[in-house]
């Protein structure tokens, strides 16, 4: 039942908002609202318990294990939340005043120094909302150094290997590139010589993920980094899969001239149902002064912006403030929490836990789309043989899962790869919850030998069964309106 | 081991599953020449205790200055029921709701909050979020232009008087589209777009940007920009206060035929002020533009028993699907925000969100009325305004507003950094979380800093 139905004429909570009545004519009678809102008149108790009980309709990292491939879902840990959410953190107003900013600007200014260490990369700004903002700072960035030499109106287009995430090629053209799609071989790597073909006077740059959204590493990234800058192309890290290497290898050596980073993955910021994200951008020496602004710098002991001023090559502003600045402490209080040992032990463990995870699977029978490869923090598994042999999908294989009390794998991503299942089970899971997926998973495949159709009519102990997309596309209601179900 | 639970004997375990030596042999196909020689500016790890520590000494060192400072983020109250709910593991910890039989709550949460939105702007449709208000306005820019099919010229016309950051966010987000935005200059009289002084033949443009209030806190006159914008075949593009929204015209009303698009920064509906972030941008449309909605979009609809559900729609438009062709490249959003926001706005309901309206627009003026017997203090436009109002000293205002934060006072943002004309002006806002007392402090502070400079 929605919020609204639960509305009863002239209910209203009056702790809440201010009592008196007070004088609004000073509103010209045009510029004034003809019809009022038709918002709930619910009690504190009905909001309470409506929402409590939505949340029960959810599935969450704090409630089940979540592999899902690319998107790091590891645990959130709560002192995160509960310091980034200090008074003294809250009530802070973006315009304060200096004095009135050292101690929240001494937090983001670390911060930039912990994110340039862990990539290598001479300078971060943090003000990118998400990642795919962060990826924009970088495709604009690289547009903006070619502009400066000149060769703006040559260069454009931006390289993906075909196995991308779909916010690659989308963010080449909200920079106004076009966008040219490289592909990978058997093994998983980019074709090196699909990608002589492919590079040119009209090439800006390459985006690539390492590891890969295949799950392995990209092993021949030097020689792509050299044929890229001999064409006098940048390279662009999507900092997806970050987690996979922390510590262990960093992208500005790998020869990268960009890099975002998505807090809310490797840094353990939380999902939130959708966001909100943050999506630092670092650079090396070519491309320092295309920064976004602003950036906190250092003088003495005392913090302070640097801004047009100090940036005026600067590719601007990307948010009415800084970004998402209590996505960004929290980053930062997971850093300090983790410390320098901790974070090659995320890669480490993370990296354990997708070996392990595919040799068992391995094992229970089940095809792994690189299985000559060593997985990364996550692999692919490929459901080609059981969707052809038995009619059973990646789409059913997951939404049985849930019935198992198992968030699905990320499904039928990457593109290339027909049928399949990306797992990525994060550090921050114990040996049992995995062992536990795994039996899931090897009951699933014999439930589809002996009931395939009851395998695809999945899942059955959720608040809804499977949802029909197509009614929703075609007849389209996407909001409640006063007399439609009242 | 923070956060990792694997204990020896498992560690052994698992390796002999994978059959390796080492975990260090697990990135054997890493080549030996790239690999770091690890971190050296990353601190040591600190425990909870020292964290906690720090980062308490870190909060309470910036103070809780008297905030008369609004410019695009504003001090409402939050209901305490707001982030108790909000930071429910079950929504705090939740992925996108791609997996819609799982994802339930999030759903409805989201079908709710576009459904409020709706009400709210007067529009037909929302989507479930974007950054912010200024990138939602970038969003609603491109948005027009691709909607706009008539218009060739990838021109916006767009208010001098829309705060100045979302404006050069805009110019950020849509320039390497070739898009331009021209600025309609304001009076300087009433600090909105004159409308005696809009050109008769403004040539080709795909739409005009309206603030409302503008960043001055003053009201435009919407209805007739909306009908002389779409008189000239644009769109109409309304840049909205959700708060104001209980008591000003709403999008879809103004002129002959509504805006056509209507955005803006959603923190007013129960986000802290938080240095920024993390807010939201809402953006709603008339039925006609929903193809060309950037963001995620969700729909009500059946399961296999005719069950009602949600699920996320129109996904075609998304570059998940749509890849180089999507309407924009966002993927994350803000749904934690747009969770908080939706509680707001049902707990306050259409009464409440009114109340929060009136008592802000009363207290500014109040505010305004006790700075103006301050000699030399007067107001520097005419005509109404909503919660905020921009005030001419007799001083600079970068000297006065220093001294009130050594008085503890957040007093307010200097203009003159934006417009150089308009040296010696601050903008304050003063809304419902202030006491009469609380203005009569800005007002003896105000009057000291300009009258007994230190």
């Amino acid at each position: 039942m929605l919020i609204f139905e639960q509305s009863q004429n002239n209910r209203c909570n009056t702790a809440q908002a201010p009592l008196e009545p007070r004088d609004t004519s000073a509103i010209p009678e045009n510029l004034r609202r003809k019809k009022k809102p038709r918002l709930p008149e619910v009690s504190e108790l009905q909001v309470v318990r409506h929402y409590t009980r939505l949340s029960q309709k959810n599935f969450s990292i704090d409630t089940q294990f979540y592999p899902l491939g690319s998107c790091t879902m590891k645990y959130n840990p709560r002192a995160c939340n509960s310091l980034a959410m200090l008074p003294g953190f809250l009530a802070r107003h973006p315009y304060a005043a200096l004095e009135h900013s050292q101690g929240f600007l001494a937090c983001m200014y670390d911060l930039q120094e912990i994110l340039k260490d862990v990539t290598g990369m001479k300078a971060v700004s943090l003000t990118p909302m998400a990642g795919a903002q962060g990826e924009f700072a970088g495709v604009a960035m690289i547009r903006a150094y070619h502009d400066a030499n000149n060769e703006g109106r040559q260069r454009t287009e931006i390289l993906v290997p075909d196995a991308a995430h779909g916010t690659n090629p989308a963010t080449a053209t909200m920079c106004g590139f076009k966008t040219r799609e490289i592909p990978t071989d058997d093994n998983g790597d980019v074709d090196i010589e699909a990608l002589k073909q492919a590079l040119g006077p009209q090439t800006a740059g390459i985006m690539l993920t390492n590891p890969s959204t295949l799950g392995v590493f990209e092993r021949d990234i030097k020689t792509i980094a050299e044929l890229v800058h001999a064409a006098g192309g940048l390279l662009y890290y999507d900092g997806a899969n970050l987690n996979a290497i922390l510590g262990k290898v960093k992208p500005g050596d790998m020869g990268f001239d960009v890099i975002h980073m998505n807090l809310h993955k490797t840094f353990s910021t939380p999902h939130g149902g959708g966001g909100p994200g943050a999506g630092p951008v670092g650079v090396n020496e070519r491309l320092l002064p295309y920064l976004p602004i602003p950036i906190v710098a250092r003088d003495g002991d005392k913090y302070h912006w640097l801004t047009e001023k100090d940036y005026p090559k600067s590719i601007g502003r990307l948010s009415a403030f800084m970004g998402n600045a209590g996505v960004l402490l929290r980053a930062y209080i997971y850093a300090r929490l983790v410390g320098r040992e901790g974070m090659t032990r995320i890669a480490e463990f993370s990296t354990l836990n997708a070996n392990y995870m595919m040799a068992k699977l391995k094992q229970a029978g089940f095809t792994m789309a690189l299985p000559q490869r060593r997985a990364t923090h996550e692999f692919i598994l490929t459901l080609k043989k059981e969707a052809k042999e038995l009619n059973v999908n990646a789409m059913d294989y997951a939404k049985r899962l849930l019935d198992y009390g198992f968030h699905a794998p990320t499904t039928y991503f990457p593109l290339i790869v027909p049928e399949c299942l990306l797992i990525e089970p994060t550090e921050t899971e114990d040996k049992q919850t995995l062992d536990g997926f795994i039996d899931a998973m090897v009951s699933i495949a014999q439930e589809s030998r002996e009931k395939p159709e009851f395998v695809k009519g999945a899942p059955y102990t959720l608040p809804v069964k499977r949802l029909d997309d197509v009614k929703a596309a075609r007849e389209l209601n996407l909001a409640w309106k006063p007399g439609n179900t009242l | 081991m923070p956060f990792i639970p694997h204990t020896e004997t498992e560690i052994q375990a698992m390796l002999e599953t994978i059959g390796a030596d080492s975990i260090e042999a697990l990135f054997d196909e890493i080549p030996a020449a790239l690999r770091s020689a690890g971190l050296q500016q990353v601190p040591l790890r600190a425990s909870e205790m020292q964290v906690t520590r720090l980062m308490t000494q870190r909060a309470s060192q910036d103070g809780t200055p008297l905030c008369f400072m609004g410019a695009g983020a504003y001090e409402h109250h939050i209901p305490a029921a707001i982030w108790q709910l909000t930071t429910r593991g079950e929504y705090y910890t939740a992925y996108t709701p791609y997996q819609a039989e799982a994802s339930q709550g999030t759903l409805q949460l989201l079908y709710e909050f576009q459904s409020m939105l709706t009400q709210l702007t007067a529009l037909d449709v929302s989507n479930a979020s974007l950054y912010d208000g200024a990138s939602a306005l970038a969003e609603a820019v491109l948005m027009a232009v691709r909607a706009n099919r008539k218009s060739k010229s990838r021109r916006i016309l767009i208010a001098d008087s829309l705060h100045p950051a979302y404006r050069k966010v805009t110019h950020s987000i849509v320039t390497n589209q070739k898009i331009t935005l021209e600025t309609l200059a304001f009076d300087n009289r009433n600090g909105t777009t004159s409308i005696n002084d809009l050109p008769a033949e403004p040539g080709d443009f795909a739409a005009l940007v309206i603030p409302q209030p503008n960043f001055f806190g003053q009201l435009e006159q919407v209805d007739e920009l909306t009908d002389w914008a779409h008189r000239h075949g644009a769109l109409v593009i309304a840049q909205v206060n959700p708060t104001a929204l209980a008591l000003l015209s709403a999008p879809g009303e103004w002129g002959e035929n509504g805006a056509d698009i209507a955005c803006g920064e959603g923190q007013p509906l129960g986000i802290p002020l938080s240095s920024g972030g993390p807010y939201f941008g809402f953006l709603c449309c008339t039925q006609a533009l929903v193809r060309q909605m950037p963001g995620r979009i969700i729909g009500k609809t059946v399961d296999l028993d005719g069950k009602e559900g949600y699920a996320l729609t129109l996904q075609a438009r998304e570059q998940h699907i749509r890849r180089s062709k999507a309407t924009s490249n966002i993927c994350t959003n803000q749904g934690l925000m747009t969770t908080a926001a939706t509680m707001y706005m049902a707990l306050l309901g259409t009464h409440g969100l009114e109340q929060v309206a009136a008592h802000s627009m009363h207290n500014t003026a109040l505010l305004v009325e006790k700075l103006c017997t301050i000699k030399g203090v007067e107001r520097l436009f005419q005509g109404p305004i909503f919660h905020e109002c921009a005030l001419r000293l007799p001083v600079a205002a970068d000297t006065v507003l220093q001294q009130l934060a050594q008085r503890n006072i957040l007093g307010g943002y200097a203009l003159e950094q934006d417009y150089s004309d308009l040296s010696n002006t601050i903008l304050v806002c003063a809304t419902e979380t202030k006491t009469e007392q609380d203005l009569d402090d800005f007002a003896n502070a105000l009057r000291q800093s300009i009258e007994n400079p230190a």
